[in-house]
């Protein structure tokens, strides 16, 4: 039994955890062997933090004995190394960052904390949450466990093979352009990126901040909406996180999409998208239909401009994000003779090359005589594509999409052109940028056992529509899960 | 500094930074209490940490509003930040967070005190916005530190528009403005301590011309004196280059206080493009009506209405006035001495020469340096009602000054009470006459100056405490024989 306490759900856990059938200590070892087992292969951990994980799974044993069994009490999950964990390494996977302690916790870690979560470790991702396949990571790429000669995707990607793998329950991740749905399709794993300004990004590594925010991946939807709950709210750290109340997302799970208008995209299903992909996605949408959901054609016209946008606005952001590093204060110090010396050799040394690729397209867009041109209309176009989206949710619920226009790619095939990369989130990067939720849930596998995702994106706060939805098919349609080859 | 000045004409504006009068920073919760050891006053938030967010200090946002008001200026219902990038040891984040386009008040004026016979002069602001400071490099024999305790702390950068057209202007636009600062409770714009800091731009042009000419900027500015001295000095080299047929160079320029003149900066230290773009990590400032109104309604009396005041209500000359409002404390204190008082003329040339002297001699603040202003009305009373002399009086407020006793007591104390007694003063002057018979009929033989010494003998057979008018009066009619 024990070998198998790793597999469990997080809502399976919490239920055997209140009825004292098992121990988060219990859980938590399962996993820990587990890690042990699998990370030669997959690389999802940079760093494994076993001891404060035991401790803080028998504390959470006898917050348990003692009644007070918040959800996530004693749940063992992972994070991405962007978040600040107090007293534990956190290196946003660059050389900048390798020994840097933080002094405090980002704020969902330590509600988290609060909760009486355990922590296993911190995941691997790409450098600065700079990527979509985890290979620009200064600790070496994480493996994808359905084929370890393929990336996990990116930038979580750590966060969601662990996941794959029942490495642990669940995990956090972030999603700047897709850095959680585009891994969690390519792993296999449920992963949303709530609405911006849900969840508080205080103490979480920044990217791009009008871009940036958390969540969750997760073995199912409900789990998803366990973690979120528990994510979700008002932070007077964060002045841009919403105060609005957290629903019980888990009482929208309802199993019921009678009548929901399901809106389909047509820009969406292009030409140069995997056949495969396509298929399942079209399929899906049958399924839909055949529960009672209605398919409402739709169109988001300024799709094309998204990752030009977006490769503006996020490196403008970054590009002044991550002045900070510069070995003054804490991380990598170069040896340098002044302090000219001390920056550039730091940064020079400390950074990876896709980081350094985006700070110095961003400091080029804020330039003086270029600001106009480039920073200022791609203000302009993140207007338009927001815009689109509000037109079309005037005529449907949720727009079900593809996540990635492929399924999980072989490591090195695309790192030798970052435009090729870029192309991976095409589908996922309109969504940050008009700050909507958006979650991926796979869909079925194709021809070489690789999964496939479909996106759910839904208006501002419609994440209890969008669990709903997501969960009305996995409970319906979920195809069982195939084993994972690690 | 008078040469080529009937040619040319300078042309100055000023930037002056503030430190609000806030408890906390701007963005953390962090103290911004002034003396704590290097690094004391720090947290995540204002050393840059990775992943920390600022949260608006609301209290400098009301004091932004204040400075507003008490400027004159229109307050922007909705203003942004900004980050201002550039790389610094002393600058955690690698940009401050400013306001460009959009500052929290934007207009306004100052009103210099009116020179004699003159209108009050403006000088205009073109806006007032709120930043945050940076921490302090520290440069030693084996490397530099830095210290950040003044990182993050609330300051108000305050522009004016290039209206000041001479050194002097410039220090009677620092003064008047300092003085709305403090009277606002806005800041304590100390610039020894740097709570009030000065950057300065000046041009030249020739007089009668509109076009502005090519602008220098000074820096390391800390004392109202430097500023004028330092325009002096890069107006007079200004004139100079262009009387020579030279141009003036667009640069910045620091103050050497030793000296006392100024020198360009490398053009590394200066040439910057600071990528403003808008900081996504806070929220549009939005000030309602509502709370513009709430503080206007806290407004205290402004120095310039309280400079007219004096002129009008109490007859003070604009000198006066101007030297009476320049410290809040100094003209309540005027005004708490006053109740009771006939000659308030005689009550400001006190608190103006005795009060300014107490603070000046002593180096403490006017509240130590000096007795409560309503001992010192007192003291003025009883110099009003004829019981003490002028003489007598500084000689008790000297004593009160130490001892922090009354009024009253003091006089008592020391036997300053004046006599006035005219019996007593006649049995006096009837003895020193009758011990003199000789410079008695030298005075009526017409020596007139032996009036002088009999007052003399009588004044200090009295030792000192008689009316001296009536001696006088007494005296005049007792000689006469």
């Amino acid at each position: 039994m024990t070998s198998e306490l790793n597999k469990l759900s997080v809502s399976e856990a919490r239920d055997m955890l209140r009825k004292r059938e098992v121990s988060s200590r219990e859980i938590t070892r399962a996993c820990l062997d587990r890690i042990a087992e699998v990370e030669p292969r997959l690389s999802a951990f940079i760093t494994v933090s076993e001891r404060e994980a035991l401790e803080q799974a028998d504390a959470a044993d006898r917050r348990l004995g003692s009644g007070d069994a918040p959800a996530m009490c004693g749940i063992p999950i992972a994070l991405k190394d962007i978040y600040c964990t107090r007293g534990v390494r956190t290196t946003c996977a660059s050389k900048i960052l390798e020994n840097f302690v933080p002094p405090f916790d980002a704020t969902v870690i330590a509600k988290l904390r609060a909760e009486g979560a355990v922590f296993l470790g911190k995941t691997n991702m790409d450098e600065f949450a700079m990527g979509s396949s985890t290979e620009n990571s200064a600790f070496g790429p994480t493996r994808n466990p359905y084929d370890l000669e393929r990336v996990a995707g990116g930038s979580s990607g750590g966060s969601a093979a662990a996941v794959a793998a029942d490495e642990c329950l669940a995990s956090l991740g972030t999603d700047t352009g897709g850095s959680i749905r585009e891994p969690a399709s390519f792993c296999g794993v449920v992963g949303i990126k709530p609405t911006y300004s849900r969840v508080s990004r205080y103490g979480v590594i920044a990217y791009a901040s009008s871009l940036d925010q958390v969540g969750p991946f997760a073995k199912t939807v409900r789990d998803a909406a366990i973690l979120l709950r528990a994510l979700a709210g008002v932070d007077s750290h964060d002045s841009t996180c919403s105060a609005r109340p957290v629903p019980d997302y888990e009482k929208a799970l309802t199993g019921d999409v009678k009548g929901l208008r399901i809106g389909v995209p047509k820009e969406y299903f292009v030409e140069g998208m995997e056949r495969e992909v396509k298929i399942a996605v079209r399929a899906a949408l049958k399924h839909y239909e055949s529960l009672g959901a209605r398919l409402v054609d739709i169109s988001l016209p300024h799709t094309p401009y998204a990752i030009g946008c977006y490769y503006l606005v996020a490196t403008a952001e970054a590009s002044a994000n991550l002045a900070r590093y510069d070995g003054v204060r804490y991380g990598f110090r170069a040896e340098s003779e002044n302090t000219d010396e001390l920056y550039n050799r730091s940064r020079a040394k400390g950074f990876g090359a896709e980081v350094k690729r985006r700070i110095m397209l961003g400091t080029f867009a804020l330039s003086a005589g270029y600001y106009d041109a480039y920073y200022l209309k791609a203000q302009k176009v993140r207007t338009l594509i927001r815009r689109d989206f509000e037109r079309a949710f005037t005529n449907c619920d949720v727009i079900v999409v593809p996540v990635a226009p492929a399924t999980a790619f072989r490591l090195g095939e695309k790192t030798a052109d970052p435009l090729t990369m870029y192309l991976s989130d095409i589908f996922t990067i309109s969504v940050n940028l008009a700050g909507l939720p958006g979650m991926s849930i796979p869909c079925g596998y194709d021809g070489d056992g690789l999964p496939i995702g479909m996106q759910m994106i839904g208006p501002a706060f419609s994440e209890e529509t969008i669990f709903r939805t997501g969960d009305a098919y996995e409970r319906s349609r979920a195809q069982a899960k195939r084993p994972t080859k690690v | 500094m008078a040469i080529g000045l009937e040619k040319y004409e300078a042309v100055i504006g000023l930037e002056v930074h503030a430190q609000l009068l806030t408890r906390s920073k701007l963005f953390c919760g962090c103290s911004t209490a002034f003396g704590a050891p290097p690094n004391g006053n720090v947290c995540p938030v204002c050393m840059g940490m990775p992943g920390v967010l600022p949260v608006l200090n609301r209290q400098a946002v009301e004091l932004a509003v204040r400075a507003g008001i008490a400027a004159h200026s229109e307050i922007a219902p909705h203003s942004i930040f900004d980050r201002k990038s550039y790389f610094y040891p002393d600058l955690p984040k690698g940009y401050q967070i400013s306001q460009y386009e959009t500052p929290v008040c934007k207009g306004g004026y100052v009103e210099l005190p009116a020179k004699d016979g003159e209108e009050p002069k403006r000088i205009r602001l073109v806006r007032i916005h709120l930043e945050e400071d940076a921490g302090k490099n520290i440069h030693e024999a084996d490397g530099s530190l830095v210290d950040f305790n003044r990182s993050g702390v609330p300051l108000v950068e305050i522009v004016s528009e290039p209206d000041i057209r001479s050194a002097d202007e410039a220090g009677a636009y620092l003064r008047a403005l300092h003085a709305i600062l403090r009277y606002a409770d806005i800041s304590d714009a100390r610039m020894e301590e740097g709570s009030m800091r000065c950057d300065v731009n000046v041009s030249v042009r020739p007089r009668g011309t509109e076009k502005l000419g090519v602008k220098s900027e000074i820096k390391n500015l800390n004392s109202f004196r430097f500023v004028e001295k330092a325009i002096e000095f890069e107006v007079s080299r200004q004139i100079e280059i262009l009387e020579a047929g030279g141009k003036i160079a667009q640069e910045t320029h620091l103050w050497d206080p030793v000296r006392e003149e100024t020198r360009p900066m490398r053009s590394k230290e200066f040439a910057h493009d600071y990528r403003y773009f808008p900081e996504p990590d806070l929220p549009p400032l939005r000030i309602p009506p509502d709370l513009v109104e709430a503080v206007k309604s806290t407004m205290p009396e402004m120095p310039a209405e309280r400079r007219a005041r004096y002129v009008r209500d109490y007859t003070l000359s604009p000198y006066e006035a101007d030297v009476l409002v320049a410290e809040r404390e100094v003209a309540d204190y005027f005004e708490a001495a006053l109740p009771g008082l006939k000659n308030r003329k005689a009550a400001a040339n006190w608190v103006m020469t005795e009060v300014l002297r107490a603070i000046r001699e002593s180096a403490k603040p006017l509240a130590e340096a000096a007795p409560k202003p309503a001992e010192t009305g007192s003291l003025l009373r009883m110099v009003e009602a004829q019981k003490i002399s002028l003489n007598a009086a500084k000689t008790a407020f000297a004593a009160m000054c130490k001892s922090g006793k009354g009024a009253e007591a003091t006089v008592a104390e020391l036997g300053l009470a004046q006599v006035s007694d005219e019996a007593a003063i006649a049995e006096v002057c009837d003895k020193v006459i009758a011990a003199h018979p000789k410079e008695l009929a030298e005075y009526r033989g017409g020596r007139d100056k032996l009036f002088g010494f009999f007052v003399g003998q009588a004044m200090k057979a009295m030792g000192g405490k008689a009316n001296p008018k009536v001696i006088n009066e007494l005296l005049k009619k007792k000689l006469a024989g």
